[in-house]
């Protein structure tokens, strides 16, 4: 009996929606479609490929269904074209009637998408993107990733206190190096560091031997690095080529450039690079061991940070589901995340209740050879860290 | 003083690489009068191949590389009976459509079969690091690159001056029907020349791989640079793509040293500069026809 009636409503509602929109196909089932925009082809495909991974497994890990309602990912390619997303994400939500948009691998794609996010009242959870003003464009966007501020201030406020005072920086010239370069130079000059050189980089840029060569006359202490992931690999062998590592400069910065992704094909030149950051696959937790092996066992590779965003961004859409008893009412559900707390593998971790943004802590760490492999690993915690581009305003 | 030093010779290093990478494109458009821009994607071709043998098959570098030329010409080949010849005729917009449209499968396809990540050449430690010249830190790898690409422009300046072949290909760019009359095979000519240009420049990409980094959009990436050192250099002879794509090197070089705000516009500003001096390049005359 009990039964019975709980499916009753359901097709009751289903009825009743028939009826209400009898010229618009009606919702003939109950499932949930999120729809899934990531950059599985061109220079941020690994960001999409390890996204997509992670939701997987998730849903491996945890079924398919949520609160009597079945979950279904529609995965979409936008190659981090900023109007390939925007079109993807309408297609999404007029054609295939999508409860959540997210993924986006770039930031101009993540804004790309927000006006339809607020138009059609449905959540954006920003999986990947990392730039402070994202969650401020539309109230339905939550972020499960990270913002460039958190980990670049964090670094910049351990460089002082460990004896760094003479900093050059290396940084990609587009909105997130300058987000970095930004935040990092606040809290460094401000704990009285000294910056005796800034070079900005083109981002499509071939060859870095001359902005290499300008930071070795510099002779700074350490050097303050951002490059998008897919060019870390390429800098750090050239940094060893020109003997940077040998004339005493280290390299620090936020931990994109050491991606777990791409870490142990660096080389011993980047042992003992101490970087700020949300995740290692090397995080010391009975979770995060489990989430690793899991993860490896599945794809064969090692879990980076873009992984775990996407995992605890399809974590947010269950609970958040959950909460709201699998209704699909974007006010509701974005309500349901705010404030939600939860471990996740890279530790604990919650949604600003003000912000939609995450609320995490940030790690020092250093890369170190363990088990003959690369890994970042964390030697200092700064807990429950907020996106101090927004807080500051 | 040691830095300007080791910027020179990063220049001329990263100039000689341009010009092995180029020079099978100022071939086919200079002398061949072809506007072959999937040049690029032959130099990607030979990356990856040189790639695949190093890192998963296990070959020695040093092998990898004569055998990224194999390869490419090989494929040069191929593509050059199938396609390209029933283009030669064809207008130049045609010709550039046609490349154009080759450069993007050629992405989609190594995209599709080796992933979108940059991929690095396992390189043999002796030629990591840097050597301690008097005081200048000349890199190994840089060094050895200088070498090859010398030998090689002097081998190529050679072959086109001095040997039967040359002045059959000489020939049959300044006239083919009266080359032909004269009992030249001017498609095979024309064929084989094609192929080694695309040697050169696989040979070119699998160099170029640890210094410019190797993903599959290297072709349309470095298509900007090959046109610069066309048409800067002028395309009648080796010589004139051989001193631009020297003088682009360091001046790309010195620009992103000593002015990094301005680096990438101080190529391009050249290029103006010197296109509006002179627009048939340096050393140019016209091409032929």
């Amino acid at each position: 009996m009990f039964i019975r009636t709980k499916m009753l409503l359901p097709i009751a509602t289903v009825a009743a929606v028939a009826g209400m929109v009898a010229l618009t196909p009606a919702r003939a089932d109950e499932a949930v479609k999120i729809g899934l925009i990531l950059p599985m082809t061109g220079g941020q495909a690994s960001t999409g490929k390890q996204i997509d991974n992670a939701v997987k497994l998730y849903m491996q890990q945890h079924g398919d269904t949520v609160a009597g309602k079945k979950v279904e990912v529609i995965l979409k390619d936008d190659a981090a074209v900023p109007d390939n997303t925007k079109r993807l994400a309408q297609e999404l939500i007029v054609n295939d009637k999508v409860g959540f948009i997210a993924g986006f691998g770039v930031t101009p794609a993540a804004l790309a998408a927000a006006p339809l996010a607020t138009q059609a009242k449905i959540p954006e959870i920003v999986m990947a993107a990392g730039t402070s003003i994202i969650t401020e464009r539309s109230p339905y966007i939550v972020r499960t990733s990270f913002t460039l501020a958190q980990s670049s201030t964090i670094i910049g406020d351990w460089a002082v206190k460990n004896g760094i005072k003479k900093v050059a920086t290396l940084t990609s010239d587009y909105a997130p190096g300058n987000d970095a370069l930004n935040f990092f130079k606040q809290n460094f000059t401000a704990g009285g560091g000294e910056i005796v050189e800034e070079v900005k980089v083109p981002l499509a840029n071939p060859d870095f031997a001359p902005f290499l060569q300008r930071m070795k006359d510099a002779k700074p202490d350490a050097m303050f690095v951002f490059v998008p992931a897919g060019q870390g690999g390429n800098f750090m062998k050239q940094y060893a080529e020109r003997g940077l590592d040998k004339a005493g400069i280290r390299v620090i910065g936020p931990g994109d450039v050491m991606d777990d992704d791409l870490l142990n094909g660096m080389g011993d030149a980047a042992l003992g690079t101490v970087t700020a950051h949300l995740y290692s696959a090397a995080h010391p937790s009975a979770m995060n061991k489990e989430f690793v092996a899991a993860y490896k066992k599945a794809f064969g590779n090692r879990p980076g940070f873009m992984a775990v965003s996407g995992y605890d961004g399809i974590h947010l859409i269950y609970e958040a589901l959950k909460k709201t008893g699998g209704k699909t009412d974007g006010d509701a559900l974005v309500g349901a995340m705010k404030g939600m707390k939860w471990e996740s593998p890279r530790g604990p971790i919650s949604i600003d209740p003000e912000t939609r943004d995450i609320v995490q802590n940030i790690y020092i760490r250093k890369v170190e050879k363990v088990d003959g492999e690369l890994y970042n690993v964390e030697f200092a915690t700064f807990e429950a860290v907020k996106d101090s581009g927004k807080t500051k305003k | 003083m040691t830095s300007a030093l080791t910027n020179l010779f990063d220049g001329v290093a990263y100039g000689m690489l341009l010009f092995v990478l180029a020079c099978g494109l100022a071939v086919t458009l200079g002398l061949m009068n072809f506007v072959n821009l999937a040049h690029g994607a032959f130099a990607m071709a030979g990356g990856y191949v040189c790639a695949v043998l190093v890192n998963q098959a296990g070959w020695p570098f040093f092998l990898g590389l004569p055998l990224a030329f194999v390869a490419s010409a090989a494929i040069g080949a191929v593509l050059e009976r199938l396609l390209y010849r029933h283009l030669y005729a064809r207008s130049h917009l045609d010709q550039v459509l046609f490349s154009v449209g080759l450069v993007f499968m050629s992405v989609a396809a190594v995209d599709y079969i080796m992933g979108s990540s940059r991929i690095f050449i396992k390189l043999p430690a002796a030629l990591e690091g840097q050597i301690d010249f008097f005081g200048v830190g000349i890199g190994r790898y840089r060094l050895m690159i200088i070498v090859i690409c010398g030998l090689l422009t002097a081998v190529l300046q050679l072959i086109l001056a001095r040997t039967r072949f040359g002045s059959r290909l000489r020939a049959a760019v300044d006239d083919p029907r009266a080359a032909s009359g004269l009992g030249i095979n001017v498609p095979q000519v024309f064929a084989f020349t094609f192929a080694f240009g695309c040697g050169l420049a696989g040979l070119g990409g699998a160099l170029s791989a640890e210094i410019l980094g190797l993903d599959p959009y290297f072709p349309l990436k470095f298509m900007i640079y090959f046109l610069i050192v066309v048409t800067v250099g002028g395309s009648s002879s080796m010589t004139g793509p051989f001193l631009a794509s020297l003088l682009l090197g360091i001046a790309d070089v010195a620009g992103k040293y000593y002015v990094p705000k301005m680096g990438p516009f101080v190529i391009y500003t050249l290029m103006i500069v010197i296109l509006l001096w002179r627009p048939n390049g340096l050393f140019g005359r016209t091409a032929a026809r």
